[in-house]
């Protein structure tokens, strides 16, 4: 791997960007590995990232049935939070947070992290107190966390209408400092080409379309590129988990639901941070190019369509407007969809399986994409160690089953509601 | 925007709707633990053609089944609670 840095690009720039290298290989695939890690977005690269590097297990493919980063690594609205309440997720997804903070020199590879804050607005008095609880969990658990006044909000918001339309007065809000947002693509190709340079496999292309088990093992998979033997198999479908999962006859306690996302065309500087609000569910932040980025809640119905329907485009851009009525004249740019793994207590499985060496990664609700550095850590460490990592223990698949659901809003088992 | 048929309505737009999920899912007779697991948590979660249960919130409240394809959003029938909804296991895609 050529390392990047001024020097490489002073040396392309002065012949004419002509020689820059190919970032990984595009290798055919081997008859056997040792592990096989189905689906190539950010989890599942950064899985093989750290089976490489915490583990020293090389000998890995990365399948993807189409290219990288095409699924959902590509199609969320790019947000880096851990201001979860609940001491399973706490702890996971600070564990993420920190290593987004290292990342870009980790990898050699600018993600272009920017933890700008991530503002979450209240807007009655029982979710003052609601957030204010949140606040002093996140505190407790070592996460960063601050109330901001109304004045303050503007302060940092000036766009926003504290009044709220007259029905959603901000109150308050509570932010996470160190949150913020990354370019979703450069997560998905700096995890490539960092586990590329140290021997793992990625495969693009190729779909899997059977897993071969025999007895409570499995022993590798059918793909469109023939069979292909693995000691372990490790599934990050995000959206696809419960057919994928199927192949190996499991069934999960998920629903796949449609969300979408939106960005308007783009604009001088005018939100420089990041604003979501739970009462009329948005979130919005403006991305490098000057596109305002916005998505709000789930289409409500099952989907595998990656694509939404017009009420919730209309519901999301009301609740936008209602806070930032300046945005009106803005003209929306495109709108797309992603398919979400809707878990029974809205918290992610990365979890062993009742089939031995057949581990899972998925379940991510609307919050796949923060978690994309922890997840690979602690799915990498599951998977290699055949246990798992401390900050991944509440996240078992077990869990429904034993009744220690990690349910953040407290909704119960109705995978639309989280 | 659905245009979903109310069994008792008739075609009303998407709006007036609740989805309340999968419909094939049946409670358990006895008290069997693992049985109630699947029952509460456990889902086929297809890609190709549901059945599945409205309410239709903001007209008459009463529940129907419907069956829609997951990957196109048609709605191929619906149905009043006891009612039947035509047979897409062949077309039942999930693995």
């Amino acid at each position: 791997m050529s390392r990047y840095s001024i020097f490489s690009l002073a040396r392309n720039a002065l012949s004419d960007h002509k020689n820059w290298r190919k970032v990984w290989r595009s290798p055919e695939p081997e008859p056997h590995y040792d592990v096989i890690i189905i689906g190539g977005g950010g989890h599942g690269l950064a899985t093989a990232y750290y089976l490489a590097k915490e583990h020293g297990i090389t000998n890995v493919a990365v399948i993807e049935k189409g290219w990288l980063g095409g699924g959902n690594t590509g199609r969320n609205t790019t947000i880096v939070r851990s201001n979860y309440m609940l001491e399973g997720n706490a702890h996971f997804y600070e564990l993420s947070l920190k290593l987004w903070e290292g990342m870009s020199q980790d990898l050699n590879y600018n993600v272009m992290f920017s933890p700008r804050g991530v503002i979450n607005l209240q807007h009655n008095d029982a979710s003052v107190d609601a957030a204010m609880r949140r606040g002093n969990a996140m505190r407790m658990n070592g996460i960063d966390a601050e109330w901001l006044t109304p004045a303050q909000i503007k302060e940092r918001a000036p766009l926003l209408d504290l009044k709220g339309g007259g029905r959603f007065p901000v109150l308050g809000g509570l932010i996470q400092p160190r949150g913020g947002t990354a370019r979703h693509d450069a997560v998905a190709w700096g995890y490539a080409r960092a586990a590329d340079a140290r021997g793992v496999d990625i495969i693009q292309n190729c779909e899997v379309t059977g897993i071969i088990r025999e007895g409570d093992m499995v022993t590798g998979v059918e793909t469109t590129r023939g069979r292909i033997n693995a000691g372990k198999v490790g599934i990050a479908v995000a959206g696809h988990t419960s057919h994928v999962a199927a192949m190996a006859g499991l069934r999960l306690p998920i629903e796949s639901h449609v969300l979408q996302a939106m960005v308007s065309e783009p604009v001088k500087p005018c939100i420089d941070t990041v604003i979501t609000s739970g009462s009329g569910h948005m979130y919005i932040s403006q991305s490098d190019k000057g596109e305002l980025v916005f998505g709000g809640d789930l289409d409500f119905y099952n989907s595998y369509a990656q694509r939404g329907n017009f009420p919730r485009l209309e519901q999301v851009t009301q609740n936008i407007l209602t806070l930032f009525p300046a945005f009106s004249r803005l003209r929306l740019m495109r709108s797309w969809g992603g398919i979400m793994d809707m878990t029974m207590d809205g918290s992610p499985i990365i979890s062993k399986t009742p089939i031995s060496n057949f581990y899972i990664n998925g379940g991510w609700c609307y919050g796949g994409f923060k978690a994309t550095p922890g997840s690979g850590y602690v799915f990498a460490h599951t998977i290699a160690q055949d246990r798992p990592h401390p900050t991944n223990e509440a996240l078992s698949l077990q869990r429904f089953e034993t009744g220690a659901t990690l349910d953040e809003v407290g909704t119960g088992p109705v995978p639309k509601a989280h | 925007m659905l245009l979903i048929e109310c069994p008792w309505c008739g075609k009303r737009a998407q709006t007036e709707f609740t989805y309340e999920g999968d419909a094939t899912v049946k409670r358990p007779e006895d008290g069997d633990q693992a049985a109630f697991h699947a029952y509460v948590h456990l889902r086929e979660n297809v890609t190709q053609w549901h059945d599945e249960m409205w309410q239709h919130t903001a007209g008459c409240r009463r529940f129907f089944k419907a069956c829609r394809n997951v990957t196109t959003h048609e709605i191929i029938a619906t149905a009043k609670p006891k009612g039947d909804l035509p047979d897409m296991s062949s077309g039942k895609i999930t693995s």
